[in-house]
């Protein structure tokens, strides 16, 4: 799950992380409001969607007055910001964080991730902030410092301060640094993130540790012990279809083929948009039913693909084990009446009373291409699509 | 022989009053050799019942004092899932099956930090389970697609490993043992665990392994045979069209920061002499040319 920057801001500032005085603002009036109650001369009126790049699209300013603030605000409110990580088609902005222009001396990087390999949560630091860190990766690898932490332990004062040390900042602010890292990991392992990077973590010309930008994710899967992450989910910066999926048990995700793809699993759901593509086609999407595959689930399946205007054929890939083909293809077929299928149906059912299952569709009365194997599915949707 | 499991195993269901519970190791026990594999259930507060005719005792510990069992099943629920692991370790089973889907990673971490030093082997989490067929299924699989043979099956999602199974079935080639391995970023064995594990089966001739983006455990084991596999290998990676930085389905299936990608994983175990098919209808026909050279 994600979060804003504001929000993410906010958790970090409960643990101690110094972050800019700011707040989060929904018109153009309460951002001049929070600049004139923020003070100071330099104001940043920064747009808060999810995605990141937004610098780079127009979405982040620095104003030198009251009425600069307003004109930002007025310009980047209702924009739509079209950054590397958005698509083309890109993001209303509805949210605005308005904060204190800080005087930045150096910027520098500071990330967490869960480690697949050492099984731990890895802190890292570089000293070439305001940067992608995929960039200084593949640049300048040994200008990344990495730690791996003791989940017993925590990050330790000495390793933190060590690595304050590598990244450049100076020996007087190192000690702050080190809490700083060391209070980002606590909110990291406390709210279950499996990501946090503050880029940039700057240090300004009078002498502070600041971090700069927030970026949180968190692990789904924890999500059921924190209700107070919940309440920052913005639905406005998710995918409504994938929402609507998700209410119904199903792992949906829109991609911008033709083919829509409902298959029995991940793995085997990724294996057949990879061969509708080897095919010559495109999977419209990514869509796992879980081990189930019940009517119900099915139907709201195809409402699902049925509402992509490129949609040109639909193919179901399943493995019916525990879940057996003759009660799979029923739910197929109830399902296929119900919405009123306008596009060609490829079935591919393998499995557990796989020939009653295909007799079913073949006596339904519905309009079926079977298919055997996953390639002959494959072939058959690929012309399916292209004649239709 | 096979790896990890065989017909003489002594199974423990952790959550085996539960739905889930119940009905796998109703299936299980029904599989080959299983009336005799399973010999005990565990739900904390409910020992004393006797369950698809299995006797429930509250703790795992207290399961291998009276049955000496030393294999065990998990089908607990995510936010307990963790501390069931952490109990069949302490309790000392030598190789635990956790089928639970949904754990969160951060007990995952603290779970494996724990099993540092120790003995026993952890499968999954959010796996389908280890098969050798014809001798015991411990999971979710279907277990008549499988057949008894001489190929090794590692894969880290389910119903495609099912797809292999069967592919592999229809043309003759039997397995020797299947392993789920499981789509979580945090888990027990890895790929290349594995691999080894079947290099040094002598009842395994040859391994599929299917693979999938995110991570670099297919890597890993891509390094790994190049240069200590003496069996062929025939390889899978599903994911070649998935975008980045979207999670599909699996907590471990996301391409993140440019790494993790398909194309990557295909490459390096080519590099390692893997056959690798592009095509997942392939995988059986791969395999099958592989023993036939």
């Amino acid at each position: 799950m994600k979060i804003h920057e504001y929000q993410g801001k906010a958790i970090l500032a409960e643990y101690g992380v110094a972050v800019p005085r700011g707040k989060a603002c929904f018109s153009v009036d309460e951002a001049v409001a929070a600049a004139q109650a923020i003070g100071g001369e330099k104001w940043v009126v920064k747009a808060q969607i999810h995605a990141g790049g937004r610098g780079k699209g127009g979405g982040v300013k620095l104003a030198n007055s009251i009425d600069e603030v307003r004109a930002h605000a007025s310009e980047i409110l209702g924009m739509t910001l079209v950054t590397h990580q958005t698509g083309p088609e890109g993001k209303v902005v509805k949210r605005l964080l308005v904060e204190e222009g800080a005087p930045i001396q150096d910027e520098l990087y500071l990330g967490l991730v869960v480690d697949r390999t050492s099984q731990r949560v890895t802190v890292m630091a570089s000293s070439e902030g305001g940067t992608e860190i995929e960039t200084v990766a593949e640049e300048t690898p040994e200008l990344i410092h990495k730690v791996s932490v003791d989940p017993k332990t925590g990050l330790t004062t000495a390793e933190a301060e060590s690595l304050a040390s590598k990244i450049g900042i100076a020996d007087n602010l190192v000690a702050e640094a080190g809490k700083l890292m060391q209070a980002l990991y606590q909110a990291f392992w406390d709210k279950d993130a499996s990501l946090a990077e503050i880029n940039p973590l700057i240090v300004t010309s009078d002498g502070r540790v600041i971090a700069l930008d927030a970026k949180i994710n968190f692990d789904e899967s924890a999500m059921f012990r924190h209700p107070e992450l919940q309440e920052l989910r913005d639905l406005d910066e998710e995918d409504e279809d994938e929402i609507e999926a998700a209410k119904f048990g199903l792992n949906y995700i829109s991609l911008d083929g033709s083919i829509g793809c409902l298959v029995n699993g991940a793995g085997l759901a990724m294996a057949t948009m990879d061969i509708i593509k080897l095919y010559g086609a495109s999977p419209a999407n990514f869509l796992d039913v879980g081990g189930g595959a019940t009517t119900e689930q099915v139907t709201e399946a195809f409402k699902l693909m049925l509402k992509n205007s490129n949609l040109k054929a639909i193919l179901v890939n399943i493995f019916g084990g525990i879940m057996r083909c003759d009660v799979i293809a029923e739910g197929l077929v109830n399902a296929a009446r119900e919405v009123h299928l306008k596009v060609p149906l490829v079935v591919r059912l393998e499995g557990t009373n796989v020939e009653q299952g295909r007799q079913i569709l073949a006596d339904s009365g519905i309009a079926v291409i079977s298919a055997t194997t996953m390639a002959d599915a494959a072939e058959k949707v690929s012309a399916a699509a292209a004649g239709a | 022989m096979s790896i990890l499991i065989n017909k003489d195993s002594r199974v423990v269901t952790q959550g085996i009053t539960g739905k889930t519970g119940m009905f796998h190791t109703h299936h299980s026990i029904e599989y080959a050799n299983g009336k005799a594999c399973y010999v005990a259930g565990v739900t904390p507060k409910k020992g004393g019942q006797v369950v698809e005719g299995v006797p429930v005792y509250d703790t795992v510990a207290e399961a291998r004092a009276e049955t000496n069992c030393n294999v065990s099943v998990i089908y607990v629920p995510p936010p307990f899932a963790a501390a069931a692991i952490d109990e069949a370790v302490d309790a000392g089973i030598e190789v635990v099956i956790c089928i639970t889907e949904g754990i969160p990673v951060k007990d995952m971490i603290c779970t494996r930090d724990r099993m540092r030093g120790s003995s026993t082997i952890l499968v999954g989490p959010n796996c389908p389970g280890v098969i050798t067929p014809e001798e015991i299924k411990i999971g979710i699989m279907p277990g008549y697609i499988h057949k008894k043979g001489r190929i090794g099956v590692v894969s880290r999602s389910g119903t495609l490993t099912y797809e292999v199974v069967d592919q592999l079935t229809k043309l003759g080639l039997g397995q020797s043992t299947c392993v789920g391995i499981g789509g979580d970023p945090v888990n027990g064995l890895k790929h290349l665990d594995v691999m080894k594990m079947f290099n040094d089966d002598p009842d395994t001739d040859g391994v599929v392994m299917c693979g999938e983006i995110g991570g670099n455990d297919e890597e890993a084991c891509a390094e790994w045979i190049a240069d200590n596999m003496n069996k062929p290998v025939v390889g899978f990676i599903a994911g070649v069209t998935a975008p980045p930085g979207k999670r599909m389905g699996h907590a471990g299936a996301i391409i993140a920061g440019g790494k993790g990608t398909a194309d990557e994983k295909i490459a390096a175990l080519e590099a390692a002499g893997v056959s690798v098919t592009r095509n997942p209808s392939d995988m059986g026909k791969l395999m099958l040319e592989a023993m036939q050279k």
